[in-house]
């Protein structure tokens, strides 16, 4: 594989009250993978997202991007330096356009003070005319550019993890963390975003995956990583982890059905 | 314009007809004039309208919907300019203090209907620019009015950021118990400290503001420095709105985790939003205080801050023409009901009570608010 670590946690666990939803969890992310976290429903996916973005503070454990240490930031924080995400309970800024949603992804990129704004002075519009451009570039590239004036409460359910997408990208992130990317959709959009992901990749950005859809996993996956209630219980190259016994007994329950493509 | 339009022109001279009546019933000489004016308007508009055919029909859609909106505006511009040659100079002081109570909503709008945080005790910096003028022109004559006004706004300001640091940490319901108290420990201060304000009595004898040798003495005079900066403050706020600022406000609003998630400081956008708030209510407040000549703390009891946030919620939460519409509404009308004084509150209830049930975004609407409403309830399907 290449590249050196860009995003590690060290032992990182989570509880709530009695509830431990992550023990331990060691991660190493490296730089320009695909890396997926899978697991069934409650194995702490996404807490381990919320955990590394400094949505929830870690009870103890560290986090890394890079060689920064990063834990329990606050996630605007996490953002600048460069770790994106989308959610898995889609949040659009729903009465607002897509352009407009994509722009607040280009917020950290802006520069314009707030008696430019008013005065509406030359740096302004430059300003203003260059991010919506890039924004324009963005949606075109998860292919929403022709509804960029459309709110964004009336996009499809796809539309939106699309949008997500998009202004996640918005930020110009080194690494991206997606929460189940295609969760309800059909194998073509399946197909899309798989692309998507795939030039994603291209543009040097690493990303982190979880999903449920094993066509996807497999199909784009450098690795792969298992958490089961709250602990990673296998990790490795796709072919390993689907035919490692641990994971069959987590994952499906103990059935006959291995992952299929 | 065709004749298709002949049908939406009658109703729109008809309209118009009926706003001005209660104005020009005792001088139906300036009739004409005013029709001229708003038919010389939409002449122009329509002019500039035609000059744009030839751009994509998306832009040109974006562009009628602005033109519109300009004409709109203006329409209401040049009411408001020509009404004070046509009415009482009673009628004047009552669309003043609409205009004030227009900047004061104006300003809490920006709180409350872009950053979605409720201020229940806003008055509170209404209160405090309107001392501030009152102590440094009048209690201890140290400066002028125009060096007053500014002050007065950064006063408020501070009072804002003071506030707001601790308070903003909270949220929702707190926050606005939190807000609350403020603005009643505001009118208890000013109630007791004898020495700096005057205390129950109030301050005295504040000047109106002048231009060199010219005194804005006359009612209209100071209705239309009112108006200005009136305009002036609408239009700032109406920029910040269609900037990253605004965009970021309303982000806030729609989903805070996901703002956050994308790089912004929800606290400084908050803490950002309530101290611009603070200021506009401190500019609010000064002209209050050299138009009354007199304030004392009764001007700024809860049921003010009430007053403001039913005007930001009449006009549509969020818009910005809304909040100015929305006072004129709450304030004027009230005066034209005045035979039925009695029931005035009664009226007042109803019609709000009438609001959230047939326009629960208010009269002009906002699209944000109610899209937002109608999202949740398909996600909880």
């Amino acid at each position: 594989m290449k590249g050196s670590n860009i995003l590690t946690t060290d032992s990182l666990s989570v509880t709530f009250g009695g509830v431990r939803a992550l023990m331990g969890v060691s991660i190493a992310v490296r730089e320009g993978e695909i890396l997926s976290i899978i697991g069934p429903n409650g194995a702490g996916k996404t807490t381990f997202f919320n955990a590394v973005t400094g949505a929830y503070a870690p009870t103890s454990g560290r986090v890394f991007l890079a060689d920064q240490d990063i834990t329990a930031n606050p996630p605007d924080e996490v953002a600048r330096l460069g770790l994106a995400r989308s959610f898995q309970n889609l949040k659009p800024f729903a009465e607002m356009t897509l352009l407009e949603n994509v722009l607040i992804g280009r917020e950290i990129h802006m520069a314009t003070g707030m008696l430019e704004a008013i005065l509406r002075l030359p740096a302004f519009h430059k300003d203003e005319a260059e991010q919506k451009c890039r924004a324009r570039e963005l949606l075109a590239f998860v292919g929403l550019e022709r509804r960029r004036d459309h709110l964004a409460r009336n996009l499809t359910y796809g539309e939106r993890k699309m949008l997500e997408i998009a202004r996640a990208l918005a930020l110009e992130p080194k690494v991206l963390l997606l929460d189940e990317p295609v969760a309800g959709m059909n194998s073509t959009e399946t197909g899309f975003v798989m692309e998507l992901v795939q030039n994603i990749r291209l543009q040097g950005i690493t990303v982190v995956i979880i999903e449920h859809d094993m066509k996807m996993v497999m199909g784009i996956s450098d690795r792969i990583y298992v958490l089961d209630h709250g602990e990673l219980i296998a990790e490795g190259l796709p072919h390993e982890v689907r035919a490692n016994p641990a994971v069959i007994e987590a994952y499906l329950g103990g059935g006959t059905h291995a992952p299929t493509h | 314009m065709n004749g298709r339009n002949l049908r939406y022109d009658i109703f729109f001279y008809l309209g118009m007809l009926l706003i001005c009546v209660p104005f020009l019933k005792a001088h139906t000489a300036y009739m004409p004039l005013v029709f001229l004016g708003v038919w010389g308007l939409r002449r122009f508009a329509a002019f500039a309208e035609e000059n744009r055919k030839i751009t994509s029909i998306r832009e040109q859609m974006v562009s009628t919907v602005q033109m519109h909106q300009r004409l709109t505006v203006g329409i209401i511009l040049a009411v408001a300019l020509l009404v004070p040659f046509a009415s009482s100079n009673y009628l004047i002081e009552v669309l003043t203090s609409a205009i004030l109570y227009a900047i004061l909503a104006t300003a809490l709008n920006i709180t409350v209907g872009l950053t979605g945080v409720l201020v229940l005790g806003f008055i509170g910096f209404y209160a405090v620019g309107a001392y501030t003028t009152g102590i440094l022109t009048a209690k201890f004559a140290l400066c002028g009015f125009w060096v007053a006004l500014p002050l007065s706004g950064l006063v408020a300001m501070l009072f804002g950021i003071l506030l707001g640091i601790p308070a903003l940490r909270l949220k929702g319901d707190y926050l606005a118990v939190v807000t609350l108290g403020f603005g009643e420990i505001i009118r208890i201060f000013l109630t007791n400290i004898n020495g700096l304000t005057g205390g129950p009595n109030g301050i005295l004898g504040i000047k109106r503001p002048s231009f060199g040798f010219f005194t804005l003495d006359h009612p209209r005079d100071f209705y239309w420095f009112a108006l200005a900066i009136l305009a002036l403050i609408v239009l700032m706020v109406a920029r910040l709105v269609n900037s990253r600022y605004g965009r970021a406000w309303i982000a806030i609003r729609e989903n805070e985790m996901a703002a956050s998630a994308l790089g912004i400081n929800v606290f400084r956008k908050h803490l950002l939003s309530f101290s611009i708030s603070a200021f506009f209510g401190g500019i609010a407040g000064s002209l209050f205080a050299v138009k009354q000549g007199f304030i004392s703390p009764d001007s700024f009891t809860f049921y003010e801050s009430v007053l403001v946030l039913c005007m930001v919620v009449l006009g549509g939460i969020g818009n910005v023409v809304g909040s100015v519409i929305g006072a004129l509404l709450l304030i004027a009308v009230p005066e034209f009901l005045r035979e039925f004084s009695m029931y005035r509150m009664l009226v007042f209830g109803a019609v709000m009570i009438a609001l959230m049930v047939f326009r629960p975004s208010g009269l002009l609407g906002s699209r944000r608010i109610t899209q937002e409403i109608k999202d949740c309830e398909d996600e909880g399907q």
